[in-house]
């Protein structure tokens, strides 16, 4: 059996050697290069262009403008596309934009023969602006008289909505309860996957073909189409290896520019690639949201109501919009189990800002951060111990979602924290870290997580597979589930192998996704792929098998029920499993019969109705240097149960890479604006605070394994739940080890200082 | 008018003379003149590490170093440490197997530090090596396992 085993990536010698082709390893030097005039005010319109002196400079081949393009505004998500107009994506952005919404909107493209030059040409571009004021905050951006982004959404709202279980007002009547409120903020953060978007596009046959680092080639697809104004089946889409994508991938950047560009210059190659200082303030954003909580229990610890009001700042475009804050809401209502009534409301917001989209963990690490921070408070005001307190009231098991019906069938979270709570040694540091005194203080402190699997019954859950038989018996596998570093080709050949009954070696997974080829499917987000993509491996290998008995029975005349694919072998299997031929040597005789010639294939789609919680929880130990406001990390431990796992090396891997995202979300990642101008203040890597070697200490991650049963292999999410719990564990670290509660994110030292000080600490 | 210097260097281990124009960087003439696929490009303004290689036994970020530079230079690439017949160096079989490749676009770069780090065979504490190796910035692996598969291939040759 291969699941379950931690065999090397399929692609590691590829990656350790420089091999590994990525987007930009693959364009013919010839390219003509494209590059994008981004707006330098944050908020007007483009009252007029001119292009004369910048159509001079040798070596420019075209210039287009925004009042060039085609009057079509078009979606970016990467969502499934609804067939339902309702549910659509909001399309509110054209190729360029006159109508300027951030600093750094598109406005104008060159294509020239060389990067020099067309850098040249954007500089030379004169602009006349009519400039409104800007509104970089969502809370000014709706009141009254905030200038409006999107003439579609009055007072800057995308969409608001929210929902009460039970009767919140009835319920707070009831006597002695003690009321704990509490506001939490969270920060505008940016993926910084290393390969920044780049992508390139040529015509052939008069067709579209754009090769991009994206996480969802078959939704790039769909999406060109729209924006350029073409039916979708004359775009192609190829996906090579991917550096990192984090959710920012999973948006439709700025493939359909470049091929608007290319159909500019009669389908001639451009290539565009993107710095990342534009990647930084010009593709997208995590959602800033701010949250106030309002709780009402009794002294005893058990929590009957409470109630969220929370605010995403949704930056300049809609994106993915409203569905990010909604699955935060969904996380405040299921993370914890109100006895008497949740009441949830939520606004997302326009703002002159970048913007936001997915990133890993899809609104929850900001609504984790909140409700976890929370949750620490409710027990500090009841004086509790905060794992009792979470014990008494988060999520039962047998809670069934009354939407998806979603059932939470183990102990998970009992179990994640039992784990940790002995591998950080959390009891003895409680007392140890007790009535400290001194400028440098340690803490312990701990957050659940709470995350979905997939996005059914909200949107379409779909993936399909191809499986192809070669003459040696070894087997092809093709999905449009994407490997973007996480192990995805590594874990679809595992399932395969094990379902088939071949050798892992024998399976060869396509890694390029090639929409003209490759079976539709969504992509790589929701943390999804292991269980739909894994549906779909299920189905199509068990129908491959079928067919191989079925040519076996042919050669053996034994009946399909009774003999098996067995590592590689045709066996008998009433007769303890005798080998009675190879699959290689089926292969060759279905290849090249004179009597039945057959290439042995399958192909399905496995459309999935199910959903699953993935839990776990964060403990993390720090040191705090208060007249410094600074803290030092010195430990970090991540439990989860994402049910079985498919490779557990791989699987430490996604946690440790989510450990050291929630690192920088906690404590030092943050893009900053300008309020006079609404300018990126820190768009590169040097003033922006992703972490380093030096931040972190040793990570430990580490597993509970309860088999899924909704999952073709027991599994369930994993990609982004390590990225949630970690920020609010050190919060709560923070307090105790200093007895003073940090509301806002990251907890750098220009927050704690005047944090601590205000606490009389310094 | 666009001005084009001749200069020789050798690139792993081969003698290669190329005009470059002047503005060129480093990683622009690995990349474009010698497909060296493995110089990766994260930021170009030298904050990433992904581009870099080492030049005269030391490391540096390629796209802040300008081509003309490299005049009478020995410059080393990832390329350089699969043996002829594609067989692995210890450090890079160590990355794959401790688990610290993910989507591999800063892996090229790690490497080539743990090459300079190791080539100086002395022992560092894995405290030491995280200052090291600071230069490179990661978003897939946490560091944990790149770490990982420094100290082990360090303490390996040291014990050989």
């Amino acid at each position: 059996m291969s699941v379950g085993k931690s065999v090397p990536r399929v692609d590691a010698y590829d990656k350790v050697t420089g091999r590994a082709k990525y987007t930009d390893d693959m364009v013919e030097k010839n390219a003509l290069v494209g590059k994008v005039m981004h707006s330098t005010i944050a908020n007007g319109w483009v009252k007029s262009m001119d292009i004369s002196e910048a159509e001079k400079i040798p070596g420019v081949v075209k210039i287009l403008t925004c009042m060039d393009v085609p009057d079509i505004q078009f979606p970016t998500a990467g969502h499934p596309w609804s067939t339902d107009a309702s549910h659509q994506d909001v399309m509110d952005r054209k190729l360029l934009n006159r109508r300027v919404r951030l600093y750094g909107d598109d406005i104008a493209a060159v294509i020239a023969e060389d990067e020099v030059a067309a850098s040249r040409a954007i500089k030379a571009i004169r602009v006349e602006y009519e400039q409104y004021e800007h509104v970089l905050d969502p809370y000014e951006a709706m009141k009254e008289g905030a200038s409006q982004l999107h003439d579609e959404y009055p007072n800057n709202i995308l969409k608001h909505s929210g929902f009460e279980d039970g009767d919140f007002e009835e319920a707070i009547k009831e006597e002695g309860l003690i009321r704990v409120e509490g506001t939490y903020e969270t920060p505008i953060v940016q993926h910084c996957h290393i390969e920044p978007p780049v992508s390139y596009c040529y015509m052939e046959n008069g067709r579209y073909v754009v090769v991009a680092s994206t996480q969802i080639p078959h939704i790039v697809r769909r999406v060109v189409g729209q924006a350029l104004g073409i039916s979708w089946g004359k775009v192609r889409v190829v996906k090579p290896y991917i550096g990192g994508g984090f959710g920012n991938k999973q948006d439709v950047l700025y493939e359909p520019l470049n091929a608007y560009m290319c159909q500019q210059v009669g389908g001639r190659l451009v290539k565009l690639e993107i710095s990342r200082e534009e990647t930084f303030y010009a593709t997208r954003v995590r959602h800033a949201m701010t949250f106030n909580i309002v709780s009402y229990v009794r002294p005893s610890g058990r929590i009957v109501a409470s109630q969220c009001k929370v605010v995403s700042n949704q930056g300049a475009y809609a994106s993915h919009g409203h569905s990010v804050v909604s699955k935060s809401m969904t996380s405040f209502r299921q993370l914890y189990n109100y006895e008497k009534a949740c009441k949830v409301e939520g606004y997302t917001v326009y703002t002159n800002t970048a913007a936001a989209g997915a990133m890993r963990g899809y609104g929850t690490p900001q609504s984790v951060f909140a409700i976890e921070s929370h949750a620490e408070d409710i027990a500090n005001t009841l004086g509790m111990d905060p794992l009792e307190y979470r014990r008494m009231n988060m999520m039962p098991v047998g809670y069934t979602d009354p939407f998806s019906k979603n059932v939470n069938y183990f102990d998970s979270l009992n179990q994640c924290i039992s784990r940790a709570r002995k591998a950080i040694d959390y009891d003895q540091k409680r007392k140890l870290y007790q009535e400290q005194t001194g400028p440098v203080r340690r803490g312990i402190g701990m957050a659940l997580l709470w995350y979905n699997t997939a996005v059914w019954p909200i949107s379409l859950e779909v993936s399909s597979c191809r499986m192809v038989l070669n003459q040696d018996g070894s087997v092809q596998i093709q999905l449009a589930e994407t490997e973007i570093g996480q192990g995805a080709d590594t874990a679809f050949a595992q399932m395969a192998a094990d379902t088939l009954g071949i050798p892992f070696e024998k399976i060869n997974t396509i890694s390029t996704q090639d929409t003209d080829v490759t079976p539709f499917g969504l992509g790589a987000y929701a943390s999804r792929q292991t269980y739909v993509g894994g549906m779909a491996v299920k189905k199509t290998a068990v129908l491959l098998k079928q067919k191989i008995l079925d040519y076996a029975h042919e050669m053996t005349r034994m009946l399909p029920e009774d003999i098996d694919l067995v590592d590689g072998n045709i066996v008998w299997k009433t007769n303890k499993n005798k080998i009675l031929l190879s699959l290689e040597d089926l292969a060759q005789e279905a290849f090249y019969s004179m009597e039945h010639a057959q290439h042995i294939t399958a192909e399905a789609t496995a459309q999935c109705k199910s959903n699953a919680y993935s839990l776990g929880c964060a403990f993390a130990e720090v040191e705090v240097d208060i007249p410094l406001g600074k803290v030092t990390l010195l430990n970090l431990v991540n439990v989860h149960d994402c049910g079985q796992l498919i490779n557990p090396q791989l699987a430490k891997m996604q946690v440790h890479g989510g450990m050291s995202m929630a690192i920088g979300y906690g404590l030092s990642e943050r893009l900053m604006y300008d309020e006079k101008t609404g300018k990126p203040l820190n768009d590169n890597l040097l003033d922006y605070k992703l972490s380093t070697t030096m931040d972190h200490p040793d990570l430990s991650a580490d597993f509970v394994e309860n088999y899924e049963p909704t999952s073709a292999y027991g599994t369930k999410a994993l990609g982004e739940p390590p990225a949630v719990p970690g920020a609010p564990a050190i919060r709560n670290a923070i307090l105790n080890a200093t007895g003073v509660a940090i509301n806002k994110l990251p907890m750098n030292p220009h927050l704690l200082y005047p944090a601590f000080r205000d606490a009389g600490l310094i | 008018m666009i001005q084009r210097k001749t200069i020789q260097c050798t690139i792993n281990g081969k003698q290669v003379e190329n005009v470059v124009d002047v503005r060129a960087s480093l990683t622009d003439m690995l990349r474009n003149d010698y497909r060296m696929t493995s110089v990766k490009k994260g930021c170009e303004v030298g904050e990433c590490g992904a581009c870099n290689v080492i030049i005269d036994g030391e490391c540096f970020n390629s796209c802040i170093y300008l081509a003309v530079w490299a005049d009478g230079k020995q410059i080393r690439t990832l390329e350089s440490l699969t043996g002829p017949g594609g067989e692995l160096s210890d450090i890079q079989q160590a990355f794959i197997d401790e688990g610290a490749v993910q989507c591999g676009f800063c892996t090229p770069g790690f490497i080539m530090t743990a090459i300079e780090i190791l080539e100086t065979k002395k022992l560092y504490t894995r405290d030491e090596l995280r200052k090291l190796l600071s230069g490179h910035l990661c978003r897939c692996t946490g560091y944990e396992n790149i770490i990982t598969a420094v100290e082990k291939t360090m303490l390996q040759r040291l014990e050989a």
